[in-house]
């Protein structure tokens, strides 16, 4: 059975169809990628994932369970994200931003955080143990007590997928990790994406426009476009398939070398 | 990284500090050197400590722009005052009623309006303390307008000192625990916030349930230093007065709030005698404070000895290099 699937999903804002009858199906440890161009709907794919949206019609089913319309029940589920434009908490500390994410497994209760019992105690020290190792497999740990808004770009990209990974996900959705990074970066990125799934044993769906990432990573590419996937297949499929070239060209027949230049980045 | 033993001597210590700190005042009190005008305002100073802290949690921490402390802290004091005067029941119990009640009220008056962001939620909240003012102002049972008067004298300076002192230990607390850290995560992005399991709204009534609760208790220990208290007395020119002591001491700082509250009631009293230029004076300062540190005196940074300590060595070491 698959990890998640979404079923016929359509979903209308004001007679404006975003999403027309969209399916997706992500295998238990899968590596997934979502592209397509600008507006073609995949951020919406992600609210409809994390519940912020309802879909008009369809549906998404997490692990054979429906989906929530509240975004922190799906939270509770194994659903995590990180977001197109960084949003980490960033007046506070590297080490809180990732103990927020962690207060869904918090052992301690309200009267023991009012009196700080020493089951508070213990929780903090495991809370801050378990904070530092995630930190640390990042390389984040030696800006642990730094403001999150002081990291460069690149580490404050690596943090939020540090904090996703904090509420101990079963899926992790991605959004345009890449954006504004150097190949440098990016590159480093790549392997970091590849080492959390493997290290965390978990299933990865990203948006990206950086083509050579996504060939690189992705095992299994959907293609959008105007609000529905026209593609889906391998890489090496998705390279040869005239209607994503058409979505991204704006013309149907090119020879092989167009295609090639794509990889490059879009 | 957190030493058990550490944590006890250092809480053994501040205990004895404050212990200290209450006996010299209470023997200053008793003694007669501080007289009763002192004493009115000492007591008054702790009252708003209570009312600035609890205010800060909603406002600072969790980030909800509420205008309604002032509703709650009536609540507490006629609860507090019915409690003691019309039925004769012990000060403690009325105290502790009084904070409950306020409390329930935070829930009932949060679940509705916390739904509602920024400006929205200042006028309902203010709104609702409103309307709370003028159900006291039309019950005939606590007097009305005119309010209720022959209030017994409870309040001195052990209540609003201990109790200021556990009110400041337990939102701090709350504040460092992971409770705390979901409404200051609500604070700085509500969306990454629910992103990241965090149910909002259970925190933000959360938050505003607790501070409801002090407000009620600050309010109880207003009613009993003050012999009389009035629908009027709790109007939203009180919020006000609050929410001016939460800015200026930093949102998101308690021991902001502490000095801002005890600063403001100092300049409050002084000023007294210069009725006619109060307010002109107080709108000044503030003006100028405002201008000059617009995230408040403390910004949301805490004062600690430890840092001011640990500030001293680094400078003399840096000397000695």
């Amino acid at each position: 059975m698959s990890l998640l699937s979404i079923k016929d999903v359509s979903i209308d804002f004001g007679g404006i169809k975003a999403l027309i009858d969209v399916n997706i199906e992500l295998e238990k440890g899968s590596l997934t990628g979502l592209i397509g161009p600008n507006g073609a709907g995949k951020s919406t794919v992600f609210n409809i994932i994390t519940g912020i949206y309802k879909p008009t019609s369809g549906k998404v089913t997490f692990n054979g369970k429906t989906i929530s319309q509240k975004p922190y029940n799906n939270t509770k589920l194994g659903i995590a994200r990180t977001f197109q434009n960084i949003r980490l908490f960033k007046n506070l500390t590297v080490l809180d931003n990732v103990k927020i994410a962690q207060h869904i497994h918090v052992q301690y209760r309200l009267l023991s955080s009012f009196l700080q019992y020493k089951k508070y105690l213990d929780g903090e020290k495991s809370q801050d143990k378990q904070a530092m190792d995630l930190l640390k497999i990042f390389n984040l740990d030696k800006h642990a007590l730094n403001l999150a808004k002081n990291l460069p770009y690149g580490e404050q990209r690596r943090l939020e997928i540090a904090r996703a990974l904090a509420t101990k996900p079963k899926l992790l959705l991605l959004d345009e990790p890449a954006a504004g990074m150097n190949p440098q970066e990016t590159k480093e990125l790549t392997d970091t994406i590849r080492f959390v799934r493997d290290k965390f044993d978990i299933t990865i769906l990203l948006i990206e426009h950086d083509m050579s990432l996504v060939m690189d990573l992705c095992e299994d590419i959907y293609v959008m476009n105007y609000g529905k996937i026209i593609a889906h297949g391998t890489p090496d499929e998705i390279k040869r398939n005239p209607e994503v070239i058409a979505a991204y060209l704006g013309e149907e027949d090119i020879d092989e070398k167009e295609i090639l230049s794509i990889e490059g980045g879009v | 990284m957190i030493k058990l033993k550490q944590i006890l001597k250092n809480r053994l210590l501040i205990f004895l500090g404050l212990l200290a700190f209450y006996g010299i005042i209470q023997i200053l009190l008793s003694t007669n050197i501080l007289n009763d005008y002192y004493e009115i305002n000492i007591v008054l100073m702790g009252i708003n400590v209570i009312l600035a802290v609890s205010l800060n949690l909603i406002n600072g921490f969790t980030g909800q722009f509420s205008l309604g402390h002032a509703g709650f802290m009536s609540i507490g004091a006629y609860t507090s005052a019915i409690i003691t005067y019309k039925l004769g029941l012990p000060f403690p119990l009325a105290i502790l009623i009084g904070g409950i009640s306020a409390g329930i009220t935070g829930i009932l008056i949060g679940i509705p309006s916390l739904r509602l962001k920024g400006d929205y939620l200042a006028i309902t909240t203010l709104g609702f303390g409103e309307i709370i003012r003028v159900i006291f102002l039309n019950t005939e049972y606590v007097g009305g307008a005119s309010g209720l008067s022959g209030i017994p004298k409870y309040t001195n300076w052990t209540w609003v000192f201990w109790i200021a002192v556990i009110t400041v230990v337990l939102i701090k607390n709350f504040i460092n625990s992971s409770y705390g850290r979901c409404c200051v995560a609500i604070r700085e992005d509500e969306t990454a916030a629910e992103s990241m399991g965090i149910n909002t709204t259970y925190y933000k009534t959360l938050a505003f349930t607790i501070g409801a609760f002090f407000a009620g208790i600050g309010g109880a220990l207003y009613a009993h230093n003050f012999y009389i208290i009035q629908p009027e007395t709790f109007n939203f020119m009180k919020s006000f007065d609050i929410l001016t002591m939460v800015v200026l001491g930093g949102l998101g700082s308690i021991t902001g709030s502490i000095l801002s509250a005890i600063f403001l009631t100092f300049v409050y009293a002084v000023l007294q005698d210069y009725a006619a230029l109060r307010m002109v004076i107080y709108s000044l300062l503030l003006i100028v404070v405002m201008l000059f540190r617009p995230e408040g005196l403390m910004g949301t940074k805490e004062f600690s000895l430890k840092k001011l300590f640990k500030k001293g060595e680094k400078s003399s070491e840096f000397t000695v290099n």
